[in-house]
């Protein structure tokens, strides 16, 4: 077992590289988060807030990369802070549920009895729900500033870690080396960080690529329903709301904020894809 | 099998023990949904007086609490909900005055409409790319289906919505859902030209995971033996494919079906608002923002209650498409 897991972390970047989809997602996914990185540094062409009355709804050029808006405010400098918002909002959210739904999935999986059934029947009661009415629901009542939005998003997702987490812990907590762990002695918290955690981990880090993603997803959803991130402030959902009443004659306007979020989704969908044949022996040669 | 009674039986048989986990689910789901909206900051009366509720007198607060009922106990107005929900008219809604139940009425074919619209093109198209795809895997088609699979997965659907509304209304100078929302009885023609689009941009969203678990399935099926006798005996490719193959794929693609036919019935919202289409989704949406208690909790306890009828539903399908489950 413990070789097993020293192959799969040794060679993993190794394997990670043999994926094409997981290398052209990386890239894609590298590109995307440079690009809200600039605009969290303030390197943009232009103030993504400024208004400007001499430039209203002009088409691409050199000085408008990706043209402007009603107002206009350059598309591209806004299209990269939102896709900082919308990144920023789904690592946190994807982190949070991540951590609380890893630990509750392994502690139901590994103590079992009524801590499992309350956790499980928790996780499925919160799954009946469409993910974009709960999020809904929550943020609604919460409120609209991006914290709010990424803990109604992380309450959707952590079900899917309990999942995740529990299902292999399941399979690993009757094998013979925790038998005799715990027969040694070991404390539970000690088999269940060193011994439990790191036979859990492939499927966990694959189903965070693949969270970020529907992150991103539900979180433009809320914006373009004006749940989310509030005027003035840039964001791809309203960016693409805005363009339902412009894009008749200014294709730009809807045009550069929906391939942004294509590509962030694409991006991180095959750095999943390319993470799981990483990842699963069963795939390497194939 | 000694001292086993037949009660004992009864009480250990999968349909009881299913039924049991079917009924705590929708128990648990019903008391998340009543904590969830009292738990978050504002009630009814700021869902409808919104900034106003400031110049509200103590007094009046308490006045409107009472005759909205939300100065009783959790525990009373749980049990309250719950019998206006067993009883059949799912509670009020405050501002209207009408019963969930009729405003579910009219909404709930709208949204089944769709969804079975949705599922039904996602079926088609997710199913046909999947098996043009694993026919040669590794292919230049291979390739081509996956990338319809991928971005069918990563388009939102209030993007595709977006530029089909812009397109339609662009190209034809004429948009079916500016008007009046008509049912299929009312008037068939409207409302398949209401219903087309919007259930074509579910139907691609339902394609995406129909698409990748039809093409792993075949994949799957393809190097087993029995399809390689078949091959041996002379049974022609095509027949080898449909008979064989696809039959023998054809579970995980009915559970993936399932799921995506549940989802779509309560999570249609973004469609529903985009092509103003009366439905349940919209029901949702508008009670969040008013705050309608009643409302919201009796919609998502019949969301849940479709979602867990659906799964029962593909558990029966099993059995019928593969005789070796009982």
């Amino acid at each position: 077992m413990s070789r097993n897991r020293e192959q799969g972390t040794k060679g993993g970047v190794h394997y990670y590289l043999q994926s094409t989809s997981g290398i052209i997602g990386a890239i894609l996914v590298l590109f995307m988060v440079i690009g809200a990185l600039s605009a969290a540094f303030g390197w943009l062409p232009h103030d993504p807030l400024i208004q400007n009355v001499n430039d209203i709804l002009k088409g691409p050029s050199k000085r408008f990369w990706f043209g402007t808006d009603q107002f206009g405010r350059d598309i591209f400098s806004r299209t990269l802070d939102g896709m900082r918002r919308s990144l920023t909002v789904s690592i946190l959210s994807v982190s949070i549920a991540a951590s609380v739904g890893v630990t509750l999935g392994i502690l139901g999986g590994y103590l079992g009895r009524w801590f499992d059934v309350l956790i499980t029947r928790l996780s499925d009661a919160i799954f009946a729900f469409p993910a974009i009415l709960l999020a809904l629901a929550i943020v609604s009542s919460l409120g609209n500033s991006w914290i709010d939005t990424s803990l109604s998003i992380a309450i959707v997702y952590t079900p899917i870690f309990i999942r995740v987490a529990r299902g292999p812990v399941l399979a690993v907590k009757e094998m013979d080396y925790i038998k005799v762990s715990r027969i040694l002695g070991y404390s539970s918290p000690r088999i269940l960080i060193k011994h439990i955690l790191p036979n859990v981990t492939a499927p966990i880090v694959v189903q965070t690529a693949l969270s970020l993603s529907w992150a991103i997803l539900t979180e433009s959803g809320l914006s373009f329903l004006g749940l989310g991130t509030q005027p003035p402030d840039a964001s791809l959902g309203l960016m693409v709301a805005d363009a339902q009443s412009l894009a008749a004659f200014a294709w730009w306007t809807l045009l550069f904020p929906s391939l942004f979020i294509t590509i962030v989704v694409v991006g991180l969908n095959l750095v999943g894809d390319g993470l799981r044949d990483a990842w699963d022996p069963a795939r390497r040669n194939s | 099998m000694q001292g086993v009674s037949k009660l004992q039986r009864f009480l250990f048989s999968t349909v009881t023990v299913r039924i049991f986990s079917i009924i705590t689910t929708l128990f648990g789901i019903s008391v998340f949904v009543f904590l969830v909206l009292r738990v978050i900051p504002g009630d009814t009366i700021t869902g409808s007086f919104g900034i106003e509720t400031g110049v509200l007198t103590p007094g009046q607060i308490a006045e409107l609490r009472h005759y909205y009922g939300i100065d009783q106990s959790l525990l009373l107005q749980y049990f309250s909900w719950m019998k206006s929900f067993l009883s059949g008219h799912f509670g009020y809604s405050f501002s209207t005055g009408v019963s969930v139940m009729k405003l579910t009425k009219s909404a709930l074919p709208v949204t089944v409409e769709l969804a079975l619209i949705g599922t039904i093109l996602g079926v088609i198209m997710g199913i046909a790319v999947g098996m043009f795809s694993a026919r040669k895997p590794g292919s230049f088609r291979d390739f081509g289906g996956q990338l319809f699979g991928l971005l069918a997965l990563a388009i939102p659907g209030f993007v595709l919505s977006t530029a089909i509304v812009t397109i339609i209304a662009n190209v034809f100078h004429y948009f079916p859902n500016g008007l009046e929302y008509m049912t299929p009885w009312e008037n068939p023609w409207v409302n398949f030209q209401q219903m087309m689009f919007p259930g074509l941009v579910l139907g691609i969203a339902v394609a995406a995971p129909i698409m990748r678990t039809t093409r792993s399935a075949l994949l799957e099926t393809v190097d087993k033996d029995f399809v390689r006798t078949a091959h041996g005996k002379g049974v022609s490719p095509r027949k080898v494919q449909m008979r064989h193959v696809l039959r023998n794929s054809l579970i995980p693609i009915v559970t993936m079906t399932g799921i995506q036919f549940g989802y779509l019935l309560g999570g249609a919202v973004i469609v529903e608002k985009i092509f103003a289409l009366p439905g349940m989704g919209r029901q949702v949406l508008d009670a969040i923002t008013k705050r309608e208690y009643a409302t919201v909790q009796s919609s998502v306890m019949i969301f849940a209650i479709m979602f867990v009828t659906i799964n029962v539903c593909t558990d029966l399908i099993y059995r019928k498409i593969d005789p070796r489950i009982k």
